[in-house]
């Protein structure tokens, strides 16, 4: 296949994870393969990335396609191995029993993540593949698995040891382990991913890349599933609320100041005008004051959605310049007032001092969001005024319990506006304890939100410009 | 139009990097290589303080270019960006002539090279030797500056009403450097080469802070790219940058502390993180207290 027909299903690959690649972007990477040693692979990765990778959160989707599209040289070891193997009968295979060898590999594996060699890593993940991950399956296909590899070589067990290596006769408990510790999870993560990456080369070798390209593509950050998000996609999406932030506070700035024109400034619009003899060419004009809106959030904190609550509660929290008041309020059966929390230094850890602190269980800890209503319409009668938007974040999976949908009609219709986020499928809404059908003739809208881009879309809505 | 002094290969970008002082990873090489081959401007993104700035220096004095900055702000327009009449020299000279010469020889007079305000846009694309214009933080600028960015980036020319098109003889290597405070536009990105320079790896760090401050010993060099790795993996608002790391490093030297431990990282802890909440997530994390 020749190279122009392997970078355009290349950029097919690119466009159908989600990363625009225009056809002008796929000429310039031809032109400037033109220009370097395509023989260097990580040169030809640079220049694929600078022509068609123009985002910084697309790039870890783009470097697993390139590997998959555009394998290491084979012959480094890995295939010419395999082909020995297969070739001999698999005579190689049997004298050296999988124990010893995965003890003797572990050993190795050590010495490699003590010193931190990231070529050695990799080298090492790659051999580690070809005798660790095979199985053969009866119809004499191989197949490859990352879970065989990592679970012979299990590196997490390796932790301790590498511990003790790496500080010496340092103290322990203090700050030399943790740092320690940070380089040792680093190295093992950076293993992992090499394993993970020679499985899918390995499996793109035997079953085609189409094949892999799908399983093998995750999803792009802001498309992650709140209520689908493991551990690590939530770091990654808190991790993104700062700049998400910052990004909507500017486009929203830039916007205010495109409709711009208050008042006419008369003092300033005379001192211009000197400069062209008095006759005032420019006029100047003061800003328009911004209408901010007060918010006040209404959070169902209850196992199953809390993710989101977390998430769309950092999010308000880091754009609370652009609002004039916020209030945010928790529950799960009962509701109390969260604000404080948050107005806390560090937001990371609000959540948990919340689920410790606020009176938010009054009966059996399930959400109620009928009684929470009650009590927060009883409780804090003043939140709500004509200028308050207010927004309500939960599935609505009451546990068949009552709705107050009378309490809830009063509330809206003191506010300004009311909106209620909810994470779930548009498609789920109304089945099992599902109480959307009750709740959302009641509300402005009920907006789907399942992920970062959907609810960064419903705040540049919510914020007036 | 000429090409810019072209670099012979990938390794020769490294090497007269390097010899600036600049040491830059494949990534880096390979695109800048590319973006003097192909003619295109180099769009760089990624946190503050890993060397975007830095880079169109280093490419600047490695081929012995001058360097044209233009800073963006909030509010840059076409008059700071590109050029802009002298006006108030207009005014003085109609004044001087006192009304006995002719009104065609008087705007031929006004409008010529004399009163014409060069701003960095057109510096660049007027000058005859080997420049680099490095477009700074273009991020902060409105959006209306995309556009003129884009006009200007592509066909390397401007026209004045009044003198005419000025076609650049020489075409400048351009590199725009962003924070990703906002997303520039589509249209922006395509027109450019994209190179994100995120936080280096644990061994280029070590040779930056290396190359950077000589003196520091090698067992403390270790420990510091260690140290600030551990604190780029918290959740911090701000996560030290390479810059940081250098301070950091003559920081450690000044005070001729000669290891770093939890004193020495409680006492210079502002060196690194400039948000009082960092440093108390930081300071607990890390136990110093």
């Amino acid at each position: 296949m020749s190279l122009l027909d392997r970078t355009v299903e290349f950029a097919g690959a690119l466009r159908s994870a989600g990363i625009p690649v225009s056809t002008a972007e796929t000429v310039d990477a031809m032109r400037a393969f033109g220009k370097v040693d395509i023989v260097e692979r990580e040169h030809l990765r640079a220049a694929f990335a600078a022509t068609v990778c123009k985002r910084a959160q697309h790039r870890a989707t783009f470097d697993t396609l390139f590997d998959l599209y555009f394998p290491p040289k084979i012959g480094d070891g890995a295939s010419q191995e395999l082909e020995g193997m297969g070739g001999d009968g698999e005579g190689d295979d049997e004298p050296m029993d999988f124990g010893d060898m995965s003890k003797e590999m572990r050993e190795q594996l050590r010495d490699l993540l003590l010193d931190g060699d990231e070529d050695a890593i990799r080298r090492f993940a790659r051999s580690a593949v070809s005798s660790l991950g095979r199985t053969d399956s009866p119809a004499g296909r191989q197949s490859y698995f990352t879970y065989r590899v990592l679970r012979a070589l299990s590196p997490e067990t390796l932790i301790a040891s590498l511990l003790a290596a790496m500080m010496g006769d340092q103290e322990r408990g203090g700050m030399a382990e943790k740092v320690a510790r940070q380089t040792i999870s680093e190295r093992i993560k950076a293993f992992e991913e090499a394993v993970e990456s020679e499985v899918r080369r390995r499996l793109a070798e035997t079953k085609g890349v189409e094949a892999v390209t799908k399983t093998a593509v995750k999803p792009l950050t802001d498309q992650v599933d709140f209520l689908r998000a493991s551990r690590n996609d939530l770091i990654e999406l808190r991790r993104q609320v700062q700049p998400l932030a910052r990004r909507l506070a500017t486009r929203l700035t830039a916007k205010r100041r495109l409709g711009r024109s208050g008042k006419l400034d008369f003092r300033r619009t005379v001192r211009a005008s000197l400069a062209t003899g008095g006759v005032p060419l420019e006029t100047k004009h003061r800003p328009h004051k911004p209408h901010k809106p007060e918010l006040v959030v209404f959070c169902d904190v209850s196992g199953s959605v809390s993710s989101f609550a977390h998430f769309t509660l950092m999010l308000t929290h880091a754009l609370r310049e652009q609002f004039s008041k916020v209030r945010c309020f928790a529950f799960i059966d009962t509701c109390d007032e969260v604000t404080d929390y948050l107005r806390s230094v560090d937001i990371g850890d609000a959540m948990a001092r919340i689920a410790q602190n606020a009176d938010l269980v009054w009966f059996d800890g399930h959400s109620d969001y009928g009684h929470a209503f009650e009590v927060f319409a009883e409780r804090y009668p003043d939140a709500i005024t004509s200028r308050t938007s207010l927004l309500v974040l939960g599935d609505a999976r009451n546990n068949h319990r009552s709705a107050a949908a009378p309490t809830v009609r009063r509330l809206v219709k003191a506010a300004r506006h009311s909106y209620w986020l909810n994470p779930e499928p548009r498609t789920y809404w109304g089945s099992g304890d599902s109480a959307t059908n009750t709740y959302e003739p009641l509300f402005d809208e009920m907006v789907e939100c399942r992920n970062v881009e959907q609810l960064a879309e419903f705040v540049q809505r919510l914020l007036p410009s | 139009m000429q090409q810019f002094p072209v670099f012979g290969d990938v390794a020769d970008v490294r090497d007269r990097l390097e010899a600036v002082g600049y040491l830059a990873d494949d990534a880096i090489a390979t695109t800048v290589f590319l973006a003097d081959r192909l003619g295109k401007p180099l769009l760089v993104e990624g946190p503050a303080g890993t060397g975007k700035t830095e880079l169109a220096k280093a490419v600047a004095s490695a081929v012995n270019a001058e360097l044209v900055r233009l800073q963006c702000y909030e509010g840059l327009d076409e008059a700071r960006a590109l050029y802009e009449w002298n006006y108030k020299k207009q005014l003085l000279r109609i004044q001087a002539s006192g009304g006995d010469s002719e009104w065609g020889d008087t705007h031929d007079d006004i409008f010529s090279e004399e009163f014409l305000l060069s701003r960095p846009l057109l510096t660049a694309i007027r000058r005859t030797e080997p420049t680099v214009l490095l477009i700074d933080e273009t991020d902060k600028a409105d959006v209306e500056v995309e556009g003129l960015l884009l006009e200007v980036l592509s066909d390397f020319q401007v026209t004045i009403p009044e003198l005419g098109t000025i076609v650049a003889t020489r075409k400048p290597f351009v590199v725009l450097t962003s924070n990703a405070t906002r997303e520039l536009s589509e249209a922006l990105k395509r027109r450019c080469l994209y190179l994100y320079l995120d936080y280096p790896t644990a061994d280029r760090e070590k040779a930056i802070i290396k190359a950077r401050v000589p003196e520091l010993p090698e067992e403390l060099a270790e420990q510091l790219v260690r140290t600030v790795r551990a604190l780029r993996a918290m959740e911090l608002k701000k996560a030290p940058s390479v810059a940081e790391s250098i301070d950091w490093a003559h920081t450690l030297l000044a005070l001729g502390l000669n290891t770093l431990d939890e004193a020495a990282v409680s006492s210079t802890l502002g060196v690194i993180l400039k948000h009082a909440s960092d440093q108390a997530r930081a300071t607990q994390q890390l136990k110093l207290s």
